[in-house]
């Protein structure tokens, strides 16, 4: 093996607390967390080192989950275990809590903004996912709510082009959401997985998506043209096995490099290349790195810089950030 | 469990207790390394039972030969088993299991806590329930969830 992937730095980010979730801004140079002490941390870059900037506090009564980045960078939108979305906005250096978006009975457990920055989707424990509409008057209107799982939704994410929405679940499903009439409704359900789907993410041009699961693997799935009469229709192309020995918490699509990073329970850190002679309907990827120790305990996210290729961040149960730097070599 | 409340299982079989763990010449060596087994484990697990004033050990619930510890691969295995097939506490003792092991081991541990297979009517739903970290962390910010989950934990006299 050839490439390598070596630590840049360890932060200790939410000490005695888990840290579940990091999110890069637009621009690569934030990243924001998020853990079970109910907080929030922006870090940024000071000289070579990474440093806290921020923590956004008082925000939730409950473990934060996940917190994204809306596309022009100056919004951010946290979910938590305590119901709400509480969207923050960047005023110089400065954040300051601008709405608190309420309606789910009980965890959010994931926040995405579309790729116009004018709609957002949450999901939560009551198995619902919700559709926002936001204003120029910074005024957030829920547009949609559907119930397509039967169980838990642990994940939200949009097509990085198309108004497509994507969700994973507890009941082991994908579905994908469309506008139609005013009204998002569930175009496909993606079956495949033998137990909970924690993540998913597009490839670059939205053609693919990854998911990750309980189950311990990873699986393709590729979009094909709708048969007639026929709704969306995507497929599994690809599915990667016996490299993970316990759930894969997380999977992130490099959109600059095509390298595909996990997260996973056993510890480990991965990376996987796409062998690129392959045959599109029939994928091949294989493990290009990895640092099976890369956290103390579970890797609970991984996310590739936008900016910088080769730059990734994971973040543990053990409260720990690490960032790293994915080196292909000749 | 207050009292005139109906018991699911009223007449459970009991068990007795085994006895105190008979320490070795070498394990009272501080030099020589010790690492965790099933009976230290085992231990732990003196856990009270939510409906009877017992331990899960004089039920039957947890045995010394449904644990299995691998010290050198940080990984705990536990089976539990509920005194009747439709027990509704199941998830309930599962969850004290898993928190007691949680709170006791050091963080390298994986720690799966599972219903024995075939003894209970949703064993899969439970396991499920039980593996899913976020819901277990959830569930423990639940603040009259964790007071249940503490008595089950807390050493009464028996």
């Amino acid at each position: 093996m050839k490439e390598a992937l070596s630590l840049i730095q360890r932060l200790s980010a939410h000490p005695d607390s888990r840290c579940w979730f990091v999110s890069w801004s637009p621009n690569g140079t934030l990243l924001a967390s998020c853990g079970g002490d109910k907080t929030i941390r922006i870090w940024g870059k000071e000289g070579d080192s990474w440093i806290c900037k921020n923590v956004l506090q008082d925000g939730h009564q409950r473990t934060v989950r996940k917190v994204a980045w809306s596309p022009c960078g100056n919004y951010l939108a946290s979910a938590s275990f305590d119901a709400t979305t509480c969207i923050w906005k960047k005023k110089n250096d400065d954040f300051e809590s601008l709405t608190v978006l309420e309606g789910h009975e009980n965890e959010v457990k994931c926040v995405a903004w579309a790729p116009s920055g004018n709609l957002l989707a949450t999901c939560s424990r009551d198995k619902s996912v919700w559709v926002w509409e936001v204003d120029e008057e910074d005024e957030y209107e829920c547009v949609t709510v559907v119930n397509s799982h039967t169980q838990d939704v642990k994940h939200v994410v949009w097509h990085p082009t198309q108004e497509l929405l994507a969700s994973a679940s507890y009941d082991n499903n994908i579905c994908l959401y469309k506008e139609e009439d005013d009204d998002w409704e569930c175009r496909a359900t993606l079956q495949g997985h033998t137990s909970t789907v924690w993540s998913l993410c597009f490839d670059a041009d939205g053609q693919r998506l990854a998911s990750c699961s309980d189950d311990r693997t990873v699986k393709i799935w590729r979009e094909y043209p709708a048969e007639s009469g026929q709704d969306l229709s995507w497929k599994c192309v690809c599915t990667l096995s016996g490299y993970h020995g316990r759930a894969v918490y997380d999977v992130s699509w490099c959109r600059l490099t095509g390298a595909l990073a996990t997260a996973s329970g056993d510890d480990a850190v991965r990376v996987f290349k796409e062998d690129e002679t392959a045959n599109p309907e029939e994928p091949v990827f294989s493990l290009a790195a990895q640092v099976a120790r890369a956290h103390n305990q579970d890797v609970n996210c991984v996310s590739w810089n936008p900016k910088e290729a080769g730059f990734l961040a994971s973040c543990s149960d053990n409260g720990e950030i690490a960032i790293w730097k994915f080196q292909e070599e000749e | 469990m207050s009292e005139g409340t109906r018991l699911e299982n009223a007449n459970p079989v009991i068990f007795q207790r085994s006895g105190d763990r008979v320490q070795t010449a070498s394990e009272e060596d501080e030099d020589v390394h010790d690492p965790i087994d099933d009976r230290e484990i085992f231990d732990i697990l003196s856990i009270n039972d939510p409906e009877h004033p017992l331990s899960l050990e004089e039920l039957n619930v947890v045995e010394q030969v449904r644990v299995k510890v691998n010290d050198a691969e940080s990984t705990v295995g536990i089976e539990f088993t509920p005194t009747i097939p439709h027990c509704s506490m199941a998830t309930l003792i599962g969850l004290s299991i898993k928190v007691k092991l949680l709170r006791s081991l050091p963080d390298r541990f994986k720690i799966d806590v599972c219903i024995t297979p075939g003894t209970h009517a949703s064993e899969e739903a439970v396991n499920k329930q039980l593996a899913d970290k976020e819901r277990v962390a959830a569930a423990l910010e639940n603040a009259s969830l964790l007071e249940v989950v503490n008595q089950c934990l807390s050493t009464r006299s028996i």
